[in-house]
């Protein structure tokens, strides 16, 4: 690793031998929500930055900020931290690095049901109890599709943020499906895809379709971000998106996230 | 206009000549009681020692610090030679004795809110004040707890935790004491709440009642006697059938503004807030009772009328202004009108006894709208303004409304309404993808901007009986402060700036100015002091809203921050820096 960071870190790591120990990478994580990241460092999120930072020879420093509204401005542009790990790759408020994943949306639903729920126009839905996120002051995406179907009436708000007292506040919407307070989540892909591998009742994940409806699209492309105008750290972390592009795919399998079209394929050389 | 027949509840008895609709025990004795000064919500002081003539001499008298940095929005209040004050988050309560030299600090009451509660706040921990009735104070704290502090030796006597910030809710009105019932409503129609207004009893602290803004008339607290004027106000489950499926759980509709009160009509009114989530298109239908003026009973909560001034609300118009209680004679009748100048950008002059809308009036320009139509009650939306996920451009009012919570006050002597406000337009993005606890979603991008003029706000004398402005005194930011208006027939407010101004009544003229250390969006007062001198009183501390790209210390590059006002508001801080001060002047 340390090769590679005399080639990337070209200011910051000459000469080579100081590059260990003296590179500090700081990135700001939410302390509690699997499967992206918390404290005890059992998110990707987490083995990802631990993976950025042993690439670049640096010691990983976490700043715990939970993700709340205003996340990315109070935290990374306060200049509290210096990256932050999963950010839409369209975000414009941020310095973004190349994506290294895509993932979708998807209906969330029990096995033994049998729904197999893939379109979002499905007339099935009429008759279901969708679960759904709350995020801020707004469903989730997918939720507008359903409303223009007039199926409003369905929808079962599920907070986003929960109580911050208890584990991973998303999941609760996984419990329901789990526990049938409702027949099927529309929810984003990691949520779902860690949570059914943990859940003692099989469940199911199948991506939504259309992928977008009316502009709002139900797929989206992660980066990481940097502040803007870091230019370096952002050129860092790509190189190590890069040379470290199997072992992210392998990580990411690892925690279920569906993922989708060929964001963040490896090129066939690694 | 004095002659036009005018009547200001609690005061005709000082006003030869005009019939008499005296509000009962609200004489006014020089202390101020209430944020809103009396039932009627006039803001309205018989002291006349500082008048036209005189106003240009007022001086400094003393301050106080509150050592906080976030908005001040309360209004003081002055019992007994004491003045209480109620800061922002950590909501502590000052008591300070005006006996003595300089008013020191008899005591201060800690409420301890969880901190938690910050991050439930849409627009800064604000706080809009307390109410003093019976020998207590009571106010409430931002983590939804109302408190009843004894006001002589600042002791807690009750405490009662009244919702949940981990549903998103917090509390930041003042509230009202009105037959031994301290009336509360939250805050959060930002987070997926379900608003409410509650009734406790003001010697235990134990709830009464509740009247939730959404969901069956059981729970909204309509029976039998609830008779709206409007037919489409009427039929059984509004708040369920205008919404679809169980929307209505999380569908806002807070009460976080002010509250009237009516004693010898039993009533009280009070807005209730935007119905959530934001984007519209989210929502199919009129969001019942969100955008509605609710008139309740203050022993049981029993709704008697109600009215709904903006359905399915997609502007974020809150229903939550004040009601300022008049008796007018329109078109030669006397009448019982309720005053509001509202977010919508209208004036409306409502029967309080029935809930007729008998005018709607723009006070600001206004293009989302196309007035009232007085035989349905029913606000005319224009569609080409209809926001939802997608652009829309050049809106008028912006979301902060032709005029926020900032409360407007009324002169008997001069007739006339004195309205701080905002000229504010904006517009609504709607695909910039967002990502919040490791969910993407897509919200909309407001980005608020100068109405017609380029000036950002106003204060304007409202006659509201011809329904026409008599002056107007531009200022060049929104103004957020409320206004107060003397027997001296002067009138007070502040600007975000930080000028607190003293205007001639009658025709708008800047009779003085003071420049204080922060911005001011608070609620001034005025009072006799002891020595029985009129003195008037102010917070300065910006922030709110409007001000949090100074108190928040946002980054004016991202106008969409705290929804979008931060784009209107990017040269505030070369304007004034944060800090909580009380100022209080007097003549020499």
């Amino acid at each position: 690793m340390s090769s590679h960071c005399r080639s990337v870190l070209v200011i910051a790591c000459l000469p080579h031998l100081l590059c260990a120990g003296d590179r500090v990478l700081r990135v700001c994580a939410d302390p509690n929500n699997l499967p992206y990241s918390n404290q005890r460092g059992e998110g990707f999120e987490n083995r990802l930055a631990e993976l950025a930072a042993r690439d670049l020879g640096a010691t990983l420093e976490y700043v715990w900020w939970s993700q709340r509204k205003s996340f990315l401005r109070d935290s990374l542009n306060a200049g509290k931290c210096d990256a932050v790990l999963g950010v839409p790759a369209t975000l414009d408020s941020v310095e973004v690095t190349r994506p290294y994943y895509r993932s979708t949306y998807v209906f969330l639903t029990r096995a033994d049901r049998q729904l197999q729920l893939t379109a979002l126009s499905d007339p099935r839905l009429e008759q279901c109890r969708i679960g759904i996120h709350v995020v801020d002051n707004d469903y989730a995406p997918p939720a507008q599709a359903l409303a223009r179907r007039g199926l409003g009436s369905n929808l079962s708000g599920y907070s986003l943020f929960g109580k911050y007292g208890e584990a991973n506040p998303p999941a609760r919407l996984v419990e329901a499906v789990a526990h049938g307070d409702v027949d099927v989540a529309i929810i984003w892909g990691p949520f779902a895809g860690y949570f059914a591998k943990q859940s003692d009742v099989p469940l199911q994940v199948t991506a939504v379709s259309p992928a977008a409806y009316m502009g709002v699209p139900f797929t989206y492309s992660i980066a990481a971000a940097v502040r803007k105008g870091d230019d370096t750290l952002r050129d860092a972390l790509n190189g190590v998106l890069v040379r470290e592009c199997t072992a992210v795919r392998a990580l990411l399998e690892h925690y279920g996230v569906p993922l989708v079209e060929e964001e963040g394929k490896c090129a066939p050389s690694q | 206009m004095t002659q036009r027949g005018l009547v200001f509840l609690g005061f005709s008895a000082l006003l030869p000549g005009l019939a008499s609709a005296q509000i009962q025990n609200q004489p006014d004795d020089g202390q101020w009681v209430m944020a809103p000064k009396n039932y009627a919500s006039t803001r309205f002081s018989t002291l006349d020692q500082i008048n036209t003539g005189n106003a240009k001499n007022l001086k400094l008298a003393w301050t106080f610090s509150t050592g906080m940095t976030r908005g001040h929005e309360a209004a003081p209040l002055v019992v007994n030679n004491t003045m209480y004050i109620v800061t922002p988050f950590p909501n502590v309560l000052y008591a300070l004795d005006l006996t003595k030299p300089g008013a020191p600090v008899k005591w201060e009451y800690q409420p301890h809110p969880e901190p938690a509660s910050q991050g439930v706040a849409c627009c800064d921990v604000v706080n809009r004040g307390a109410a003093y009735s019976d020998g207590k104070i009571y106010y409430n704290t931002l983590d939804n707890q109302a408190v009843a502090v004894d006001a002589n030796t600042g002791k807690e006597v009750w405490k009662t935790k009244l919702g949940d910030i981990n549903q998103g809710e917090s509390i930041t009105m003042a509230p009202l004491v009105a037959k031994g019932v301290v009336l509360v409503g939250n805050s959060g129609g930002e987070f997926g709440i379900r608003g409410w207004l509650t009734g406790l009893d003001a010697g235990s602290g134990k709830i009464r009642w509740r009247a939730y803004s959404t969901g069956p008339d059981k729970d909204v607290l309509i029976g039998a006697n609830f008779k709206p004027f409007y037919s489409e106000l009427r039929g059984k489950d509004l708040g369920l059938s205008t919404w679809q499926g169980e929307q209505w759980k999380i569908g806002g509709g807070g009460s976080w503004g002010w509250i009237s009160y009516d004693p010898a009509l039993d009533l009280v009114y009070y807005g209730t807030a935007n119905p959530g989530p934001w984007n519209a298109d989210q929502r199919p239908g009129d969001n019942k009772w969100t955008c509605t003026i609710f008139a309740r009973r203050p022993e049981t909560g029993e709704a008697i009328w109600a009215y709904q001034l903006f359905p399915h609300d997609d502007h974020d118009y809150d229903g939550v202004n004040e009601n300022i209680l008049l008796d007018l004679t329109i078109n030669g009748s006397p009448r019982k009108v309720l005053v509001r100048p509202d977010r919508d950008g209208y004036v409306y002059v409502i029967d309080r006894t029935t809930g007729e809308v008998i005018s709607a009036t723009p006070f600001v320009y206004v293009n989302t709208t196309q007035g009232v139509d007085l035989k349905t009650g029913r606000i005319k939306a224009v569609d080409a303004k209809k926001t939802g996920y997608k652009t829309v451009r050049d809106m008028c009012p912006a979301p902060p409304g032709g005029k926020d919570w900032q409360p407007s006050s009324f002169s008997p002597k001069t007739g006339l309404i004195y309205i701080p406000h905002n000229n504010l337009c904006y517009e609504m993005q709607g695909t910039q993808a967002n990502y919040i606890a490791g969910t993407p979603y897509v919200g909309a991008n407001v980005r608020m901007y100068a109405g017609p003029g380029g000036n950002r706000g106003a204060v304007t004398a409202w006659d509201p009986v011809a329904g026409k402005a008599v002056w107007q005194v531009k200022e060049d930011f929104p103004a957020w402060s409320g206004t107060v208006v003397t027997a001296g027939d002067v009138m007070f407010y502040g600007t975000m700036d930080g000028w607190f101004k003293a205007l001639d009544a009658h025709n708008g003229n800047l009779l003085w100015q003071f420049k204080v250390g922060s911005g001011i969006i608070s609620q001034p007062v005025v009072y006799k002091g002891p020595d029985g001198k009129e003195y008037v009183a102010v917070l300065s501390g910006v922030g709110g809203w409007s001000g949090a790209i100074v108190a928040g210390g946002l980054n004016p590059v991202d106008g969409t921050a705290a929804l979008g006002f931060v784009n209107a508001m990017t040269d505030l801080p070369k304007h004034t820096t944060k800090g909580g001060m009380l100022y209080v002047f007097s003549l020499p």
